[in-house]
């Protein structure tokens, strides 16, 4: 039975093996994670507007002038401030949002703890 | 005209009802042990006279009466039919009015049903339900009156957004509302509970019918605004963490940790205090949502109008019965820590509490990165976005833990188990990895993390269909929720590591050719529609296993000026095929954007065992009665 | 009492919260940077309009006196309405008006000069919009106020009376 599932899932999966092209993913990956600043709440990926045509064309010229993703991601915020990326960078202004959630999963462990502590 | 007099003045009314219903509330509590029958005729008036306004908002709508000025800000005389109606709520007022239909409704329904129910314990539901009706009735009369009047009468009204113009994303507001909005049954019941010493078994029971309906169509609501937002959208994402998504899956995430808790009370006496604090959150979490979403206060694609007047008002609602709630429950609630019954490590209790430590820090992953610009904002005055990498930096990890602790939580028994089929577990436990690192290895993707997910979530998987083979059908609906979970999890994955795009340009005649794929730009014809000019690219796409004509739409209205692009989407069981088409300024070229996405079908169906699963733990429950 | 405690932790922590967003209610929303002023203008290079020559930044912003940084396009509705404006500061010997010409097609651009007036010693080209994003501006009209090879001032979305005057006594 288990091994006919394995089977017929492995059969599922066949149809996508594609390779994609490096580049691309790498320019996707970017612009994916840069907001686009004239619409309410959209990436560059997702927006058609001006800007965001514009920056997509600048990402992929400073990708062919071999800047890695952290250089072309502190020329963006160089020019338009750390709102513009989605992934917010780990610095003074951020240890509060990345350490607070993981503060509050060790607080509800020990909680956890203490309650099955009382074991009989 | 008249429609909207009607409908302001049934609001008006409505309101001293609320203050009506409220002074024989409190005149019935302490005399007889019967409740007076006229707190529940003027439920029911209230309910009609809401109904009524509505209604009357509505007819202003289908008429295009553009004395009102809702009607003008938001209706046209060339949209269809069914959009005018369905625009009636996909306003800012017209939205609250639908929040005072559900929470009226809501209320009446709950007295029919509650008969069985202490008088006082009934009548503090009703006093605090109309508290929350009378802030609606107020906000909505003083800041956001859908039945303001125009003059001169324009003549022609400003039309709504043709992006808006759709079925899916009509009908999910009031289904989205029925389980946003119906938590506040939950919320007034707690505090009426708490205030009476009644959070027990029978109250676990009777409130859990409540939980599930509003659980179930949160559910729902929450998929219908993805299947839209993956269609119309047009970029094939179904959720982007924008800050009104989180908005309406943090009461989603708070319901479920809820329900799972209210098992436990079902049977034993145990986190009476946490279940007070979850259903307060949880219609809190709603609130605080509107209020973020309505407010202006944060930047999203889905905000309503902003207005910090509105916001205000909202704001100093939320905290009030945030301090209600916070008064009640210090002061009433007696927890009994005396007769503390203990918890052994192996038995469902235990993964109970395990399930409320990782939702709680789901919760609170969302939570924060929604708030946290805000709070930075104010006090540093910096700017920051938080998108999707946060999210999924934080949640993914946690999720693999997450469930294997699902697969093996439900077999556990009540008080103290031993695990059984020890050895099948550790079985299927090694045949998910090994699938999974198959999968992974073979197709090149070198997500180490992707791949040990992949395997917990195939492990729950093979888990709930086994247990679908065994006897126990009181456990189906769990199972079936639980194996809608797990297909979610694989659905996306799969989805998320094997899509496929390609973006090029294109004349009509051209072609676009690689190593797998052909696609070529046959035509493009053009059409005067009721509302708008359509044109339909003709394409055809030939890949190893798709050879079919797709036909993308660009739509020109003139009310208001948009071109809006509507995807052509061809669904099978394996995969979407999706592709759109826009115009590029100054150019007599298109952009043409051509996706494959496996699995999108499965990532629905999978919701859709998740809500039935509630739906028949409801049935089960009804059956019981 | 440890009751008591919690009680007031908690009606603080709600308080504090409270305030926050009625302090964030009150801040604008709308996007301001404002960390482009007092910045060095970057290099850049881009065709000029009328010459087709392509140009150095640096051999434009390099004599002693201000400049004034205009993106503009002929089909920018409010471009057309400050235009005027920037026509007013024209005469003035202290400050030389650069146009920067975004995604536009040069019929237009032309037809748009000629109609409206050229106040620009020079008009840049900037065809794909990758020059006005090296200058940190997203949108137009944007305008840049420099000095000295820096940003003194930057003004988003249309110049008014009131901006003009502003900008005529920085020159001062």
């Amino acid at each position: 039975m288990k091994i006919l599932k394995l089977i017929f899932i492995i059969f599922l999966i066949f149809p996508f093996h594609h390779l994609k092209a490096d580049e691309t993913d790498l320019q996707n990956k970017i612009i994916k994670n840069l907001r686009c600043l004239i619409c309410q709440g959209q990436s560059v990926y997702d927006s058609d507007s001006e800007f965001a045509i514009s920056l997509k064309l600048v990402v992929k010229n400073k990708i062919n002038d071999g800047l890695s993703e952290k250089e072309i991601y502190d020329f963006l915020i160089e020019k338009y401030g750390e709102w513009i990326l989605y992934d917010p960078k780990f610095n003074k202004n951020t240890y509060i949002l990345w350490f607070l959630p993981l503060l509050i999963f060790l607080f509800g462990g020990a909680i956890v703890f203490k309650k099955l502590i009382n074991i009989k | 005209m008249l429609s909207s007099l009607m409908g302001y003045y049934s609001l008006i009314f409505g309101l001293c009802i609320s203050l009506l219903i409220i002074f024989f509330s409190v005149k019935n509590f302490k005399n007889s042990n019967i409740l007076d029958s006229k707190i529940l005729l003027f439920s029911f008036l209230q309910l009609v006279l809401v109904f009524v306004s509505f209604l009357g908002l509505v007819i202003s709508f289908v008429n295009s009466d553009f004395s009102n000025e809702t009607v003008f800000n938001n209706s046209h005389t060339t949209k269809p039919l069914f959009y005018k109606i369905t625009g009636t709520w996909g306003n800012h007022e017209g939205s609250l009015l639908l929040w005072l239909l559900v929470l009226t409704l809501f209320i009446f329904i709950f007295l029919v049903k509650s008969k069985n129910q202490l008088k006082k314990y009934r009548i503090l539901t009703v006093i605090f339900q109309q508290i929350i009706i009378i802030g609606f009735f107020t906000f909505l009369i003083k800041t956001s009156n859908p039945f303001n009047y125009l003059f001169p009468i324009p003549e022609e009204g400003l039309g709504l957004n043709p992006i808006l113009q759709d079925p899916a994303l009509a009908i999910h507001p009031p289904i989205l509302y029925l389980g946003y909005v119906g938590s506040s049954i939950i919320f007034s019941s707690v505090l009426a509970a708490t205030t009476l010493n009644y959070i027990n078994n029978d109250w676990a029971k009777h409130i859990k019918g409540w939980i599930l309906i509003s659980w179930i169509f949160l559910t729902l609501g929450i998929l219908l605004g993805s299947i839209w937002a993956y269609y119309e959208l047009g970029w094939g994402g179904f959720w982007f963490w924008d800050p009104v998504e989180n908005v309406s899956l943090m009461p989603w995430l708070a319901l479920t940790t809820l329900l799972h808790c209210i098992l436990v009370l079902e049977k034993r006496s145990l986190f009476k205090s946490w279940i007070i604090i979850l259903s307060i959150a949880t219609f809190t979490l709603s609130m605080c949502g509107t209020f973020l979403v309505r407010s202006g206060i944060l930047n999203s694609v889905h905000t309503f109008a902003n207005d910090p007047e509105r916001g205000l008002f909202i704001l100093s609602f939320l905290f009030v019965l945030i301090f209600i709630s916070i008064f009640i429950f210090f002061v009433f609630h007696k927890s009994d820590n005396k007769k503390l019954s203990p918890i052994f490590l192996l038995s469902k209790e235990t993964s109970i509490v395990i399930n409320n430590w990782f939702m709680m820090y789901f919760l609170s992953v969302v939570l924060i990165g929604t708030v946290y610009p805000i709070f930075l904002d104010v006090i540093s005055s910096q700017k920051i976005s938080v998108g999707p990498p946060f999210y999924h930096k934080l949640i993914i990890p946690f999720l693999i833990p997450f469930l294997i602790f699902m697969a093996i939580g439900p077999r556990l028994k009540w008080i103290k188990s031993e695990l059984k089929d020890k050895l099948s577990l550790a079985i299927l436990l090694i045949i998910s990895v090994l699938l999974s690192l198959f999968i992974v290895r073979n197709f090149e993707t070198n997500y180490l993390l992707n791949s040990i997910l992949i395997g917990s979530a195939f492990y729950l998987f093979f888990i709930t269909v086994r247990d679908f083979f065994s006897k126990k059908t009181q456990r189906l609906s769990q199972n079936i929720a639980h194996f809608g979970f797990s297909l979610l999890i694989l659905s996306i994955l799969f989805n998320s590591i094997f899509s496929n795009e390609i973006i090029t340009n294109l004349k009509v005649g051209e072609s676009y050719k690689d190593d797998d794929l052909e696609i070529v730009f046959n035509d493009l014809t053009k059409e005067n529609k009721k509302n708008y000019v359509l044109f339909t690219g003709v394409f055809s796409i030939k890949d190893k296993s798709f050879n079919n004509i797709l036909k993308p739409e660009l739509r020109i209205y003139n009310q208001p000026n948009i071109i809006t692009s509507e995807a052509d989407i061809k669904i099978t069981l394996l995969q979407d095929n999706f592709i759109t088409i826009n115009t590029v300024k100054n150019e007599d070229y298109f952009n043409v954007r051509y996706l494959i996405k496996p699995f999108m079908l499965w990532i629905w169906v999978s919701v859709l065992l998740i809500a039935l699963g509630g739906l028949i733990s409801l049935f089960n429950k009804k059956h019981e009665e | 009492m440890k009751n008591k405690t919690i009680t007031t932790i908690v009606i603080f922590f709600f308080i504090f919260v409270f305030l926050i967003f009625y302090k964030g209610l009150n801040n604008s929303n709308i996007y301001k940077p404002s960390n482009n002023e007092n910045k060095i203008i970057p290099k850049f290079s881009a065709y000029s309009f009328f010459e087709n020559k392509l140009i150095n930044s640096e051999n434009i912003f390099n004599q002693k006196k201000f400049y004034l940084l205009n993106i503009w396009a002929s089909w920018c509705v409010p471009c057309r309405d400050e235009h005027p404006l920037i026509m007013s500061l024209k005469g003035n010997d202290k400050l030389e008006i650069i146009g920067l010409n975004y995604k536009d097609n040069n019929k237009n651009a032309k037809k748009f000069i000629n109609d409206y007036g050229n106040p620009y010693s020079i008009i840049l080209l900037d065809k794909d919009g990758t020059k006005a994003i090296e200058l940190g501006a997203y949108g137009v009209p944007e305008t840049f106020l420099i000095f000295e090879n820096q940003i003194i001032k930057k003004y988003i979305g249309p110049l008014n009376s009131e901006l003009i005057l502003e900008i005529e006594s920085f020159i001062k």
